[in-house]
């Protein structure tokens, strides 16, 4: 712990970011877990530490449509939100990204209903992986902070102009009291730049933004879309470099990799459970294990490339995820299998759901996910599965 | 040509050059020997797309949808829809 750390709660020091980042507007509607972040954020317009306009709205539909308004008129802003609200959001999400408007939204990820459920898995987001929007997994408060404020300069970038999630996993995260390095507001000023679009709603100079276009045009908004996610790659990459410098901190820009160079298993995950899958990694080390530990922490765009050259020495890859794609199989290993398919790369890769409705994920859990992908090796015998399935209660 | 400018930004009046009539299955014909001039086809039109010319009521089928609701506002049945080969 340096001297500059708080004891504070995620949400807080996840709104302590916000404020740093300085929004013109903030709108957003009461949802478990992820209230206590506008909480506190609510409190500090009250305070008069935050000059914004704090809106309540009627809904998570409202919040989003609100800020779609606000970024179209050249205003910064923020939202948070989780589960059946990002759901909510639904629609509004493909058009803030349609629109090409860099919104900043945190998504306390929590499981979706039905059955009703409040704790933590990531379905939320990674059900929304379509809608255009940037996507960062974090794995700590402290890189929820910081993935915050890079988050803003990311989407804001003019060859980019796509709005970003920052997607922490909800209580484990959001409730946790941890130290933190709360940002410094002149740094992160001086870090993140005024937001000046080059194109603006103005009654003096009038536009439409999202218009109708039809058959002959549509596919070319699309593609651009596309493109910029393509370009984010790169910026993201950049920004976490360019943050490394002012604030010495870097999680690794599109991923980040745990003992995993020389390893022979290597787990592939997003969000909190790192922590515990690191302990489990020294601890098989300390064994002779070969086990290592690739982290996504952007999701949207796909790094695709970051991957392919991180895991091109693995024996054997174990997805862990808390997601699935009911039908399918779920969205990380997914999008893995497919990245490595039409590349030089024969590697067997098995997925696993774990965590789901906030279920914990232990060491040994990530024992077992271990042990399978070791047998994978000599053949899959299934691509993917439940972990523990509770067989007795089915 | 429209310019394409992400996130779909387009100045106003971006329907004069975004044509909207290329859905349409049946074109409205109007008999001007049966026509009274009452211009309910005008009034009644969603599109606004009808509009008079030399006295005459006449569809802009850049914008005409096919929708026949002319047709069917029409008192004396002046105007036909008819299947719009292309």
């Amino acid at each position: 712990m340096t001297a500059n750390m708080k004891v504070v709660e995620g949400s807080y020091a996840v709104a302590h970011a916000v404020m740093c980042c300085k929004p013109d507007v903030i709108s957003a509607y009461p949802i478990t877990p992820q209230t206590h972040i506008v909480e506190h954020l609510s409190q500090m317009v009250a305070n008069g530490e935050l000059d914004s306009e704090f809106l309540t709205v009627d809904s998570e539909f409202s919040a989003l449509s609100v800020l779609v308004g606000v970024s179209a008129c050249g205003g910064r802003c923020y939202s948070s939100t989780t589960s059946q609200g990002l759901a909510l959001m639904y629609e509004v999400l493909y058009n803030a990204s349609g629109m090409r408007l860099p919104l900043v939204m945190n998504v306390a990820n929590r499981a979706m209903g039905a059955p009703l459920n409040i704790w933590n898995d990531q379905q939320d987001s990674v059900g929304a992986r379509d809608v255009g929007w940037l996507q960062i997994y974090v794995e700590d408060v402290q890189e929820a902070v910081d993935a915050t404020l890079q988050a803003y300069k990311i989407a804001e970038d003019e060859s980019i102009r796509t709005p970003a999630m920052v997607c922490m996993d909800g209580f484990i995260l959001t409730h946790v009291y941890e130290p933190v390095e709360l940002l410094d507001k002149e740094r992160a000023s001086a870090f993140l730049p005024e937001f000046r679009p080059a194109k603006i709603l103005d009654p003096a100079r009038p536009m439409t933004f999202g218009a109708f276009a039809d058959p002959s045009t549509y596919t070319e908004f699309r593609y651009q879309q596309f493109e910029a996610q393509q370009k984010a790659l790169g910026k993201i990459e950049s920004v976490a470099r360019e943050f490394q410098e002012t604030f010495n901190r870097y999680y690794g820009g599109l991923i980040d990799s745990y003992r995993a160079d020389d390893a022979e298993v290597v787990i592939v995950t997003m969000g909190s459970v790192i922590g515990t899958i690191k302990d489990a990694i020294d601890a098989m080390r300390a064994e002779g294990k070969k086990v290592g530990l690739v982290k996504v922490r952007c999701y949207r765009p796909f790094p695709a490339q970051a991957l392919r050259q991180a895991l091109k020495d693995a024996s054997v890859i174990a997805v862990i995820e808390k997601d699935v794609s009911i039908g399918a199989e779920a969205g990380l290993v997914t999008d893995l299998k497919s990245s490595f398919y039409n590349s030089k790369l024969r590697i067997p890769i098995i997925g696993f759901a774990a965590g789901l409705g906030g279920r914990d994920i232990t060491v040994k859990d990530i024992r077992k996910i271990v042990e399978r992908a070791e047998a994978a090796r000599k053949g899959i015998e299934s691509e993917f599965e439940f972990l523990d399935l509770r067989w007795e209660i089915l | 040509m429209m310019e394409i400018k992400a996130g779909r930004l387009v100045d106003p009046c971006s329907t004069r050059v975004t044509k909207t009539g290329a859905w349409r299955t049946f074109v409205p014909v109007v008999d001007h020997e049966k026509c009274i001039k009452c211009s309910l086809c005008e009034i009644y039109c969603p599109e606004g797309c009808i509009h008079q010319e030399d006295g005459l009521f006449v569809p802009d089928l850049d914008y005409c949808k096919g929708c026949s609701v002319c047709a069917h506002e029409c008192p004396r049945m002046a105007i036909s829809m008819v299947l719009e080969e292309k």
